[in-house]
């Protein structure tokens, strides 16, 4: 099953969205920060990338920057957790390489519904 | 899929706790004019946690609370709003209300809504101060798609052309067809046009383009919504068919899918949009269902610690060692006949260290930081000196000393107490500071460091210290001290941990009305500590605090008692003397009185009190151990001295009843139970000896 990358420096939405994707039979992968998700992608292959925007060390727009620069994550699907006021956000992300968003507050089904549609 | 989303609100609190001290800690330290950016990166970010969390868990309130918080902080970081005091004041309050909003989110309980709103409100004033764009842009981005809704019905043509980089997007086009196709009935032509020769060919460039007919009743929004991640990554045109109008995707905001509900002009809610919002609806009620099955959860909940993991493993490392001691001393039993004292006398040794270590341990899971108490003055000190019109540093040292939760959480009221004092009757005001030749700021230091088998706390400040004169003249006034009377300095110094003592100039709302020290000293000896008073006219006070790091454990003097071991707590001591019978006063039938240095002490004979047969009746052959409780001195009179030894201590209540006079009991070395006593309940019993509680006590003993 396709593995997703979790990256949030809250722990309880770490806990939803790695709770709530694993109800649904997908592997995942938890980092707290960019620094941290980074290290994880390079020492494993991800197949979607889930981060939180604001993050200490390395925010979620600079680790998409940088893991669209490696190969094997040109064309991997990555989201970035935008809240609505975030547009100018949702731009910078997808300058930097995002394929989209999802806005928080979301629920469950409709991270599912976002994952599964990246993944086909 | 449904999910229970309340299991994540235990974490979901926690973490908004803590980031609130985050918050409240960095706002505290900000500089007034030329703020660090990371420090209000981190207020923000963790503002910005709080409102996305409450959000996903459904906390309508506490994120639309946080929600204007961040909308000021953001401008504070983007530096387009000046970081004032005033502006930090209006921030603090609101990070008090967010705590108060969460406590009766996770407790089930009720927050005053009048004070948030007042706060509230207070936030908006002061973003309206400054800059209110970005509120008007959201206005506009949820109106625009609205306006732009086509009336009409025919098909849709959609013209789908990706830019050649749209695979390193890591968007799929055939994932967009699948999801037009979902939509409605659609008929896709694929464009091939832009396909280069063969050897031109790069697997990674998108050439090719799509037509797509599709239903007419499709929802535009619901259209846009698909190609919503990419519209600058396609040329993408919406036309209706019988239209000559080209509704560009690109030329109109692309509706959020949760300001696309929330857009006045449809009236007619989209099939897509009416399915999405009826998702929300139900997920709205699936939430306030959470927050009820939560709030019962927490509160008939235990209190909980959250234990450092390098404890735990030390714990079971120990245990790992106590297995191996255990199985080597059970070899013994099989080695039938022949014994290796040596063996064995090793064994027990270890098993001697393994127990010590064990219990250490296992005390230290209920040791916290005590920057868990301090951590709040920071903020205390701030609000009062600003109160006060005086400039007072705080110092905190040693905040990484560890101590029992249960005294960590009863030591905050007397912390609070005392620190306010230090501002309020301790540091000068800065004229007065400056007259005295000293800094317009004062310093108010609280230190922490662990000494023997206690937590010494201290709270010391550079301030005016103690006046002898004032202090003396003000207890003779009282009648505390006798007018011919002449105390020494520290005799002095104590005559402010007298009940009623008060000498503030006028009763402030800050120290209180004089019911001060002497509480401070009560709950100081409750949890059997001592408090000291080091001050110095002109110069400062210091006050010290000296508390067992536990409540489990306590070290006691043992005392016989004819065939009786009795065990008296080391810090209720004053003295221990032979008693001489001169200085006996017999005053009523069962009142004797010991003349003390001058002072006339009760004699407690503890074989009276507990009924039992004592070796000796007369004072000259046993000792007066001399124990001071609640403020009173008595002479207990036991038989002998017996060792000091830490003891363990068993509730009696628990596992007995209350007994007047006795704290707790504790089992010695020998198997034998011993009861340890309560200094303050001694005295008082014999003052009233009469009492029905007394008969009871004959009885228990």
């Amino acid at each position: 099953m396709a593995n997703v990358l979790a990256v949030d420096d809250s722990a309880s939405m770490r806990q939803m969205v790695s709770f709530t994707l694993k109800g649904a039979g997908y592997d995942v992968t938890e980092a707290v920060d960019g620094q941290d998700a980074l290290s994880k992608a390079r020492s494993g292959k991800v197949d979607v990338v889930l981060t939180d925007v604001n993050m200490p060390n390395m925010d979620g727009i600079e680790l998409i920057r940088q893991l669209r620069g490696l190969p094997q994550y040109k064309f991997t699907p990555m989201l970035l957790l935008t809240t609505e006021s975030g547009a100018d956000k949702k731009a910078e992300g997808k300058a930097a390489g995002a394929t989209g968003w999802l806005v928080k507050p979301f629920n469950p089904d409709q991270l599912l519904a976002t994952i599964s549609k990246v993944l086909g | 899929m449904s999910i229970d989303i309340a299991q994540f609100h235990q974490v979901f609190f926690e973490e908004s706790f803590e980031g609130l001290e985050v918050m409240e800690s960095g706002l505290i330290d900000l500089e007034i004019g030329r703020p660090d950016s990371e420090a209000i990166n981190a207020i923000f970010r963790a503002a910005h946690s709080i409102k996305g969390g409450s959000g996903t868990f459904g906390f309508t309130a506490i994120s639309d609370f946080t929600h204007v918080l961040e909308t000021l902080l953001d401008e504070m970081r983007n530096g387009t709003r000046d970081v004032t005091r005033e502006a930090v004041d209006v921030l603090l309050l609101a990070v008090d209300s967010l705590r108060e909003m969460l406590s009766a989110a996770r407790d089930g309980s009720d927050f005053d809504a009048a004070a948030v709103a007042e706060v509230h409100d207070r936030l908006e004033e002061l973003l309206k101060l400054g800059h209110g764009e970005s509120t008007a842009v959201d206005a506009a981005d949820a109106t625009a798609p609205a306006a732009a809704a086509p009336a009409s019905t025919g098909a849709w043509l959609i013209r789908f052309v990706p830019h050649p980089h749209l695979f390193t997007t890591g968007n799929d086009p055939v994932r967009i067809l699948r999801e037009l196709c979902a939509l409605g009935e659609a008929q896709v032509q694929a464009d091939c046009s832009r396909l280069p020769d063969y050897a031109e060919f790069d697997a990674e460039t998108c050439y090719l383009a799509w037509t797509i007919n599709l239903d007419g009743n499709v929802e535009e929004s619901a259209v846009r919504e698909v190609f919503e991640w990419i519209e600058d990554d396609a040329d993408i045109s919406l036309i209706r068919e019988h239209d000559e109008e080209d509704v560009a995707v690109t030329a109109a905001p692309v509706a959020d899918a949760t300001t696309a509900q929330d857009a006045p002009a449809l009236q007619v809610a989209p099939p897509v949009d009416d399915r999405r919002s009826g998702d929300d609806r139900r997920e709205g009620e699936d939430r306030r269902g959470g927050d009820r099955r939560a709030a019962g959860g927490s509160a008939s909940g235990t209190s909980s610690i959250r234990v450092d993991i390098g404890k735990i493993d030390t714990l079971i490392n120990l245990v790992g060692e106590l297995v191996i001691t255990q199985s080597m001393l059970g070899n013994f039993d099989e080695d039938s006949g022949q014994i290796d004292y040596d063996k064995l006398r090793e064994g027990l040794a270890q098993l001697e260290r393994n127990t010590r270590e064990l219990q250490e341990s296992v005390m230290r899971i209920r040791m916290l930081p005590i920057s868990f108490s301090f951590n709040r003055f920071p903020r205390l000190v701030r609000d009062l000196s600003s109160k006060l019109g005086k400039q007072v540093e705080l110092k905190i040292v040693g905040e990484q000393t560890e101590l029992d939760k249960t005294v960590l959480e009863k030591i905050a009221d007397p912390l609070v107490h005392l620190v306010r004092n230090s501002l309020d009757h301790g540091i000068e005001p800065p004229a007065d500071r400056i007259a005295a030749g000293k800094s317009a700021h004062g310093t108010v230091t609280l230190a922490a460091r662990h000494e023997g088998g206690n937590i010494v706390i201290e709270i010391g400040d550079d301030g005016a210290g103690l006046n002898p004169e004032k202090l003396l003249a003000k207890a003779r006034e009282r009648g505390l001290v006798g007018a011919e009377e002449i105390l020494p300095e520290d005799k002095i110094h104590e005559l402010i941990f007298h009940p009623g003592f008060s000498t503030a100039k006028e009763v402030s709302d800050v120290s209180g009305r004089g019911v001060g020290m002497d509480v401070v000293k009560r709950n100081i000896k409750e949890l059997g500590g001592v408090i000291e008073l080091d001050s110095k006219f002109g110069h400062g006070s210091t006050i010290r605090i000296r508390l067992p790091l536990t409540l489990a454990i306590l070290d006691g003097q043992l005392v016989r008692v004819g065939g009786q071991t009795y065990i008296v707590p080391l810090v209720s001591i004053v003295e221990s003397l032979q008693a001489q019978s001169d200085r006996v006063k017999s005053v009523a039938a069962s009142a004797e009185l010991y003349r003390l240095r001058g002072e006339y002490i009760p004699i407690v004979r503890l074989y009276e009190v507990f009924g039992v047969e004592p070796q000796s009746r007369v004072l000259e052959q046993g000792l007066l151990v001399v124990v001071e409780g609640e403020g009173q001195r008595a002479g207990i009179f036991v038989d002998e001295l017996l060792g000091q030894q830490q003891v363990v201590i068993k509730s009696l209540e628990t596992n007995y009843r209350r007994v007047e006079g006795i704290s707790g009991a504790t089992i010695l070395g020998d198997g034998t139970v011993a009861m340890i006593l309560d200094a303050g309940g001694l005295i008082a019993l014999h003052r009233h000896p009469a009492s029905p509680k007394a008969a009871h006590t004959n009885q228990a003993a």
